[in-house]
């Protein structure tokens, strides 16, 4: 049985499948006869789940560290709460019900009461306690609790869509493949698939129905396909098939330490897009030439309280020492959305895409945003640091930005610390307003990055996490194209400028020759995907990439400009997996 | 009975980790213990009772311990929230 997905993730898995569906349980009240019978019962359950729970935090604190895994013993916590546990206790004495009854009522009533506070910290909290609750709950009731954290053999996943928390305590060692009804390139799951360098195939609609664990399941992240219960030809095909793309990585990571450069000479720099210090390894290890986008969010959001100027510093240090010479795009914190600290606590709004976030957040919590500034800036003498702004609209937020770094200048001279002083100052061009006016932006800058994922979405008006619409999704739409030209042409103005790219579009190789011909300087994407953009470049002239671009802008639809894309690759005897 | 005010200084108030390592710690000690905000009592040998007192940067809390070992339960409190938790 084949079924057709999005490709998350390249590679080629087979294995048994694990399927993992979370049941509801259904919870009927009923009198009972013996209290002391079921709160027996539900102390056993309690001893039970919390014996799992530490078992899995055991084991999440060797895999993932010991802040990541603090998740887990928070669940012991509440499972170790007096009040909960009494008032469950409390509830099959005085209501004399059974105890899955009284375990549901009261988990509900707790997590109604933290769901409804205004601080989304403890908004966020009302999930670890629905996740104790239903742990206990499945005890009571004899459900097996699924878990990942802990497979014998080679394993791939089958769910309905993987949560952060379906993730975390995954056994990394053991997991070779996702497989999902639902999901897109840019969520939780194919990030996380790019991240351990699995293959992954999502948006499969009923795949989590018709797989039963112990199958066998191949997922092709090559041609976006899904195989249960393969033939004894198909394993053997694919068996092959796997292999030869294992050989074809190989020889991609030949090219580590060899330029991106085309074949009459034009030299293009490509780099890694990185969320913290622990990601530079998979950026030198392919061959990143530098960091194109140091998203620092990640910073504060793995943080209990706001990082301190000496934290960051530490943290901005170790990336852009790292790198020397070379450059090391830093981004200003880019919070607000879908991202939310628990320590700054934000309205709920509308519309959060068009609403507070980013660098419009950062001038009303200005004294977080000079501790960033401060930090990178005295981090900047470690080597090349360049300091980049998202979500600028206009001119006059690049000014006010830049103010505000003048500032921070000024405090570190009067204190006589040593900064870059010629460091350079860019700015994200993600919002359509800022592509159209780059020739006048371009004026207060020394470099441009174009973030193809929100350009796309503010653009093409299209949710790409909504599955109605997602197919209007396209960076190849002539609409892009030609922002994406608009932008460089403009930064070309300038002999010394240049405009880079960070969103998907820049590791897409089927986007990799209509963007060098453009001109676009530098390439910047996650650290599995340059062996084959670089491959790519090194495969063309520069020449024959710009005529590839010259035809792109005369066609009408981007469904046109991808196949002529194939077409040239094709032509060209440019093999991609 | 004992009971002490102090003023919780962290930026993060009973959140998260310093919420976690208060209970806990209130759970070494054999007396009954409190915190009172505006005049409400909350078990702080519960998790969820001391998110639930939703105490911020800036509050002055009361620590009340009731039992054999009242004044350390309280002097142990009191210095780990003016310690910010550290």
């Amino acid at each position: 049985m084949e079924k057709i997905g999005i490709i998350a993730s390249p590679g080629i898995a087979i294995a048994k499948a694990f399927v993992y569906e979370k049941v509801e349980a259904v919870v009927i009240k009923k009198q009972i006869n013996d209290i002391d019978a079921e709160v027996e019962k539900l102390k056993i359950a309690i001893k039970k789940s919390k014996k799992e729970l530490e078992a899995i935090y055991e084991k999440a604190k060797i895999d993932l560290g010991e802040e990541d895994a603090s998740i887990f013993q928070a669940h012991v916590l509440i499972l170790n709460d007096p009040e909960f546990v009494d008032a469950m206790i409390s509830e099959i004495r005085n209501s004399v019900v059974n105890a899955e009854f009284a375990v549901k009522s009261i988990t509900d009533n707790f997590y109604t009461m933290f769901a409804a506070m205004e601080d989304p910290y403890f908004a966020a909290r009302s999930a670890d306690i629905r996740d104790v609750g239903t742990r206990v709950l499945n005890n009571v009731m004899g459900i097996e609790n699924l878990d990942l954290s802990s497979f014998s053999e080679n394993t791939i996943i089958i769910a309905k869509d993987l949560a952060p928390s379906d993730t975390a305590q995954m056994d990394k060692a053991h997991v070779v493949g996702f497989a999902t009804n639902i999901g897109s390139r840019t969520s939780h799951t194919a990030i996380m698939a790019r991240s351990l360098e699995i293959p992954a195939v999502l948006g499969l609609s009923d795949i989590l129905e018709t797989t039963k664990t112990g199958e066998m399941v191949i997922v092709d992240g090559i041609e976006g396909k899904v195989i249960v219960k393969p033939t004894e030809d198909e394993l053997k095909a694919y068996t092959a098939k796997q292999v030869k793309y294992l050989d074809y990585v190989a020889t991609l990571s030949q090219l580590k330490d060899l330029p991106a450069e085309t074949t009459d000479g034009h030299r293009i720099e490509i780099c890694g897009n990185i969320g913290s210090p622990n990601d530079l390894e998979g950026v030198h290890k392919n061959g990143g030439e530098g960091v194109g986008l140091y998203r620092t969010e990640f910073l504060y959001m793995n943080s209990d309280s706001m990082p301190d100027e000496e934290k960051q510093f530490e943290a901005y240090k170790k990336v852009i020492e790292s790198f020397g010479e070379r450059s090391v795009i830093i981004r200003t914190l880019d919070i607000g959305g879908d991202k939310k600290l628990p320590y700054l606590p934000l309205k709920e709004e509308m519309n959060p895409f068009l609403g507070f976030r980013a660098i419009r957040l950062c001038f009303r919590e200005k004294e977080m945003f000079k501790t960033q500034l401060r930090a990178i800036l005295r981090a900047s003498v470690f080597g090349k640091a360049r300091i980049m702004f998202p979500m600028i609209s206009s001119v006059m937020e690049v000014r006010q930005a830049k103010a505000i770094v003048q500032e921070c200048m000024a405090q570190l001279d009067a204190e006589g610390i040593v900064y870059d002083q010629n460091i350079e100052i860019g700015v994200m061009i993600e919002i359509p307003s800022a592509a159209i006016t780059s020739d006048i932006i371009v004026k207060e800058v020394d470099f441009f990055s174009i973030g193809t994922n929100d350009l796309c979405q503010y653009t093409l008006a299209v949710d790409r996490m909504n599955q109605e619409v997602s197919y209007l999704y396209n960076p190849l739409n002539p609409a892009i194209l030609r922002l994406v030209k608009m932008v460089i042409d403009a930064s070309h103005t300038h002999p010394d400028k240049f405009t880079g790219m960070c969103g998907e579009m820049a590791g897409d190789p089927s986007a990799t020759l209509i963007l060098l011909g453009l001109g676009l300087d530098e390439f910047s994407m996650s650290a599995s995907a340059i062996p084959q953009v670089k491959k790519m470049i090194r495969s063309v002239s520069f020449k024959q990439a710009q005529d590839i671009a010259n035809t792109a802008l005369k066609l009408e639809t981007g469904e046109a400009v991808a196949e002529m894309v194939k077409t040239k690759i094709s032509d060209l005897g440019i093999k991609i997996v | 009975m004992v009971s002490q005010e102090v003023i919780v200084t962290n930026p993060t108030g009973l959140h998260g980790r310093p919420a976690s390592i208060l209970v806990t710690t209130a759970s070494k000690f054999k007396s009954d213990i409190d915190i009172i905000k505006d005049g409400s009592h909350f078990n702080a040998k519960s998790i969820m009772s001391v998110m639930g007192s939703a105490v911020a940067q800036g509050y002055t809390i009361g620590i009340q311990a009731d039992g054999v070992d009242e004044e350390q339960a309280v002097e142990t409190l009191v210095t780990l929230i003016k310690n910010e938790f550290k």
